[in-house]
């Protein structure tokens, strides 16, 4: 008892021997401060990169991308090449060992023969032949970008040897090598359709969210009968309508004006929406008071304020417009041979008593869920980050 | 409630007329049109004793007029050769290519079509349902985080690429047929209850196929939905008072979260419909898909017409349903009317 008394005496309050800092409440850790000084762009980075499968989502996709331009160097054969030696080939595996010793990557041979009770050739691996793959070689001429004529390939088959990944198909044509120039057309038919629908999409959602009242109510329900309509027989009935004499490559441009003709809606709705909320916030009121003109307060003050939003529910409608060409072209109504994408390998597949013969036709499944499924989760991952101040 | 139906049955009217604008405008778009192809081709080889015959076609189906007439013809305000004679009086058009009435055409596949829809919808509703509450109630269980992937699988891939490679697995493990409407031996049988059967199994395939996206879609909504409704003080409050589990679930949050769930509906009807045009196609059923195919390749300009109206105005249909649906379940749809709008 006598020991708290003089403890007490000694010293009422307990004091902090540092000095008081009267802005203590106010001032910012480290982080805090980085946080707030950072641009917009910054913590929409900084929010995306905590989404992992987003950014894995976003590798796989430039992996997939890089096949856009280098098609001719990553494929090692050309898309048309026909091997009449080779039709229907199994895929081919890649090995490293051979009895027992390594070799580095190579293929076994094939031997054919006729199985004359189903009347069809039957290949099987010849291990007597041992094929190693050559890298960075010269093998079947391309025309790059047509531009100029060369033969550079990352990987060729052996000498009088075989390579095909995912086997061939009818004509002996390597799947493979399709898929990679298949890639081309598959992946920017997206692209370019987006595009498309997000000049669409700005200009009637600007419109209607910025002007309101009937031009408004007309945009609203012209975008109500777009989206109570089935797209794919439209798709269908339009891309039949285009005609047969184009180039391939016209039609492949009408093919991306058809998917981005009909998918602004979405975005259109999305514009408009945001539009209307931001158009109440104060800095669009004060720059209108100071005698801006719509187009000024739209381009310069409401635009940056949803630029992220459009870019996250544009990355979301990209893979409806892959997966609309790709079943365009399986049905015959998009794209044609010569030009590959991924829909017209997959046309081989339409015949379910070929598929079941050779399952490989199917290959090009793969590559178009893991792009479809990319695309989802990096535009779940950019719609979480377009909003970084949440 | 009869004056919300009205109203909005009367809103469906310039609605199809818009829609059956677009569909003739859609098919009017090649270049020329079935006879005069024809004729073109007639005169290439030289042979001309049909081409009279084939210019009094032309005339028959009024197809020397201008666009805009043809439209009215074609829906039946207008007169045409043979009077008022369009969709409206019940004369869905000639197909060339068939050289049959397009109702005979179709006529058949139409049934089809729409339980093949219907059953459809029903599905999404009756999966995502239970798995979109157990989803959210357990929330983060190893169930959920099943059902979250499954989900995103069935978004991802594609209804038509499903549809062949479940052909290609039932045909290598069951050896079973998938594609067309029956087995086989029941084609040209009377209707009997092993046909029914029958019928029903091979629905079976398309239906899953058609409505794993829209379940998939379902569920993440229904999920996300609900999970907000759990997270509000009310909840609390009713599990403060002694409520069971399953009485609150059900007696608050679910029918809240429910509005939502019945909307959604209608914004997948389009994808329904659209997925079950092209998976008829690949599954070989004998729905409007494939006939909307080989029409559209033929340039059977009224049989692809129609079967693209008919097609929309069955979204259009589902829709309403689904509107219906919601008036009957939230009265501030009901009753605030014009909000609703």
């Amino acid at each position: 008892m006598t020991g708290t008394k003089e403890t007490t005496a000694v010293s009422t309050h307990y004091v902090h021997p540092e000095p008081f800092n009267p802005t203590v409440a106010e001032d910012l850790t480290p982080e805090q401060e980085r946080f707030y000084q950072a641009s917009q762009w910054q913590i929409m980075w900084w929010k995306f990169r905590r989404h992992k499968l987003a950014v894995w989502s976003g590798v796989i996709l430039l992996l997939f991308y890089l096949c856009v331009p280098f098609a001719e160097q990553i494929a090692p054969y050309t898309p048309n090449t026909r091997d009449s030696q080779h039709l229907y080939a199994p895929p081919q595996a890649v090995h490293l060992f051979h009895d027992g010793k390594l070799v580095g990557p190579f293929v076994y041979g094939m031997k054919s023969d006729l199985d004359m009770v189903n009347l069809k050739w039957v290949f099987s691996d010849d291990t007597t032949k041992v094929q190693k793959l050559r890298f960075f070689c010269s093998g079947d001429t391309y025309e790059f970008w047509g531009l100029f004529k060369a033969n550079f390939h990352l990987v060729c088959p052996a000498e009088d040897g075989t390579l095909f990944l995912l086997g061939t198909d009818r004509l002996g044509r390597d799947q493979f090598s399709g898929l990679v120039y298949g890639a081309r057309l598959s992946l920017t038919v997206g692209l370019v359709g987006v595009t498309i629908a997000i000049v669409l999409g700005l200009f009637f959602g600007g419109i209607a969210g910025y002007f309101g009242g009937l031009a408004d109510n007309l945009i609203q329900r012209l975008i109500e009968i777009m989206r109570s309509l089935p797209e794919l027989p439209l798709w269908m009935a339009l891309s039949a309508a285009l005609p047969v004499t184009w180039s391939p490559v016209w039609i492949y441009f009408g093919l991306t004006v058809i998917l981005g003709l009909l998918d602004w809606p979405g975005l259109a709705r999305a514009v408009r929406s945001k539009l209307l909320s931001l158009r109440e916030e104060e800095y669009a009121k004060a720059a209108l008071l100071m005698g801006a003109k719509p187009k000024r307060v739209i381009t310069r003050h409401l635009l940056p304020g949803f630029t992220s939003h459009i870019i996250a529910s544009a990355t979301l409608s990209i893979p409806s417009m892959i997966l609309g060409e790709t079943a365009l072209s399986f049905l015959n109504l998009g794209l044609r041979r010569p030009s590959v994408s991924w829909g017209v390998l997959l046309n081989e597949a339409q015949n379910i008593s070929v598929v079941t013969v050779y399952p490989w036709l199917m290959a090009p499944v793969i590559p178009i869920i893991i792009v479809v499924l990319a695309f989802n989760f990096l535009g779940d991952g950019l719609r979480d980050a377009a909003d970084p101040y949440k | 409630m009869i004056y919300y139906i009205l109203r909005r049955i009367l809103a469906m009217v310039p609605t199809l007329l818009i829609i059956s604008f677009l569909t003739f405008f859609i098919i009017e778009l090649p270049a020329g049109d079935y006879i005069s192809n024809q004729i073109s081709a007639l005169k290439s080889t030289g042979e001309s004793a049909s081409i009279a015959k084939l210019e009094f076609l032309r005339k028959e189906f009024a197809l020397d007029r201008p666009f805009f007439e043809r439209y009215l013809i074609w829906v039946g305000l207008w007169s045409g050769p043979h009077g008022f004679d369009g969709l409206l009086q019940g004369n869905w058009g000639w197909s060339f290519e068939f050289d049959k009435p397009v109702e005979t055409v179709i006529g058949p596949t139409l049934p089809l079509t729409v339980i093949l829809n219907f059953t459809t919808i029903l599905f999404v509703y009756i999966v995502s349902f239970p798995i979109g509450i157990y989803s959210a109630t357990r929330q983060y269980s190893w169930g959920d985080y099943g059902f979250t992937f499954l989900g995103y699988l069935g978004l991802a891939v594609p209804n038509f690429l499903l549809g062949l490679i479940l052909l290609y697995l039932f045909n290598r493990w069951f050896g079973l047929s998938v594609g067309g409407l029956m087995a086989p031996e029941y084609i040209d049988q009377g209707w009997s209850m092993g046909k029914v059967l029958s019928v029903l199994a091979h629905l079976i395939v398309p239906t899953i196929v058609i409505g794993t996206a829209g379940t998939a879609a379902m569920i993440r909504r229904l999920r996300a939905n609900l999970l907000d409704e759990l997270h509000k003080q009310y909840v609390t409050t009713a599990r403060a008072k002694g409520l069971s589990e399953k009485k609150l679930l059900a007696k608050y949050p679910l029918r809240m979260a429910l509005n939502p769930f019945i909307a959604d509906i209608g914004n997948l009807i389009p994808s329904l419909v659209s997925g079950s045009v092209i998976v008829s196609v690949v599954l070989n059923l004998p729905t409007v898909g494939p006939v909307l195919l080989s029409a559209l390749q033929s340039q059977d300009q009224y049989l692809a017409g129609f079967i693209l109206l008919f097609v929309a105005v069955l979204t259009l249909i589902g829709m309403l349903v689904s509107d219906l649906l919601l008036a009957v379940l939230d009265p501030r749809i009901r009753l605030g009317g014009r909000a609703a709008s």
